[in-house]
Parts: C-alpha cells; sequence; structure tokens
C-alpha cells in the first residue's frame, strides 16, 4: 500500500494498520525520515534549514513505488508493506517518510525496509529544494546513494 | 511525430517552463532528440551543460540514450532523484 500525500502521517497508527493487515506478524519494521534542520552540505559550513519544497513526477513516482514494494515482496515473505511519501513545503523536524513492512520473521522485516528506502532514495522521481539564509536550492544526489543501491544487485 | 516534453526540479526551473509539445518528422532516439534541442533551444543548451548527470524517462521508465522515441510519447528530463 503506498501513498504520495501533503498531510503529515501518524506512525502509531500506520504501525496499527499493519500489524492488523498483517494478520500474525512476528516482526513490524517502520523507519522514517524526517527533515534536518540542520543540512551539513559538503562544499561550506552547516546551513540552517528554515524549510524543504518536496516535488515529484506524479503518475511515475506512484508507479515507481508500486513497483519497488512488488520487488521486496518477491525477494522476502512480507505479510503487509506501507510506503508514505510527503510533498510539497515542509518545515525543520517534520516528517518526510515512511516505510512499514511485517513479515513473520524479524530479518526479512529489517532487510525488506532498507531495501525499499535505499531504492526509492536513488530510483523513484522525487527532488529536495532546500531553504535557508542564503536562498533556496536543490539537494545534489549523493554517491552514498548510489552505492547503498548497488548492494541490492539493482544496477544503478 | 508528436512529442509531449515535462520539465521537473531544477531542469524545469532552467527551462523556465514545465513542458512542451514537439513536431518532429522521422525516427528519432533519446541521443539525437537532446542533440536537437541543444541546437535550437539556448536554454535547453545551457540546461544540458548545467546537468551534466541528466535522466530521461519515456513513459515514465527511465531509459537510455539510444532509445527510439514514438508518436505521442511522454519524455521526461530531470536530475537525479533526492527523495526519502
Amino acid at each position: 500500500m503506498i501513498s504520495v500525500q501533503a498531510q503529515d502521517f501518524d506512525i502509531g497508527y500506520e504501525h496499527e494498520s499493519l500489524r492488523v493487515r498483517a494478520g500474525d506478524p512476528g516482526a513490524i519494521v517502520t523507519f522514517s525520515g524526517l527533515v534536518r534542520e540542520i543540512y551539513d552540505s559538503s562544499e561550506s559550513a552547516s546551513d540552517v534549514v528554515s524549510g524543504l519544497f518536496l516535488e515529484h513526477y506524479p503518475g511515475m513516482t506512484e508507479r515507481c513505488l508500486e513497483d519497488i514494494v512488488e520487488q521486496a515482496c518477491q525477494r522476502w515473505p512480507l505479510l503487509a508493506t506501507r510506503v508514505i511519501h510527503r510533498v510539497g513545503e515542509l518545515g525543520p523536524k517534520e516528517q518526510i517518510v515512511f516505510v512499514g513492512t511485517a513479515s513473520a520473521h524479524r530479518h526479512a522485516a529489517f532487510e525488506s525496509a532498507m531495501f525499499i528506502m535505499d531504492y526509492l532514495k536513488s530510483h523513484a522521481p522525487f527532488w529536495k529544494k532546500q531553504k535557508s539564509e542564503d536562498g533556496s536550492q536543490w539537494i545534489a544526489s549523493r554517491a552514498s546513494d548510489a552505492a547503498a543501491i548497488k548492494k541490492w544487485d539493482l544496477g544503478s | 511525430m508528436k512529442l509531449n516534453i515535462h520539465y521537473f526540479a531544477s531542469v524545469r526551473e532552467q527551462m523556465a517552463v514545465e513542458g512542451q509539445q514537439l513536431e518532429l518528422t522521422g525516427s528519432t532516439s533519446v541521443a539525437e532528440l537532446i542533440t536537437l534541442l541543444t541546437r535550437t533551444e539556448l536554454k535547453f543548451s545551457a540546461m544540458i551543460e548545467a546537468t551534466p548527470s541528466i535522466l530521461v524517462a519515456v513513459n515514465q521508465t527511465v531509459v537510455g540514450r539510444s532509445y527510439t522515441l514514438a508518436d505521442d510519447d511522454e519524455v521526461a528530463f530531470f536530475p537525479p532523484m533526492t527523495g526519502g
């Protein structure tokens, strides 16, 4: 189950929903990504972030997220999954992304949640623009994100 | 052949439009489309220079430069993704 939405999400609600949908899970792993207040860019001193704008490619975004969840379900015996990604204007410390996986055993839940996040970061069409005192700028992709995907044998 | 072109993020800002429609004659690859737009549109040329790692999606799937375009294709240009 995936959602691309402007509104915030409730982790407690999403966890409970996964628990119910999974039937009889032995493990639920949830990940949430947040807007950091201090962004350590490599080029200059740390910026104090006043906000973030998240753009996406409507249609392709949903297809990409469905595809990654499908791939996760083929690799691990998952009982339920949930992916939420917010778009639009976000403030410091706000929640951006949620990934939840439920399985009979913990390894499948941990690994699939990490797989979904790694894939999402470099394959789903989202772009972050960061606002600070110095103005606003698009965040550049990181080599470490591209490297993270390699360990899952997905190609670049 | 008609193409529906879309731009996103920094690419959209540099092009100063969300997209455009293009009429072409004959078979064209992604690489040939980029060459054509670079030659005919100043903004596109500057944008390509500023975005060496630009990605191209056709009908919402990322493709390589040798991909052959078809009539009514949706072609999107954007920088590497930075979600999550």
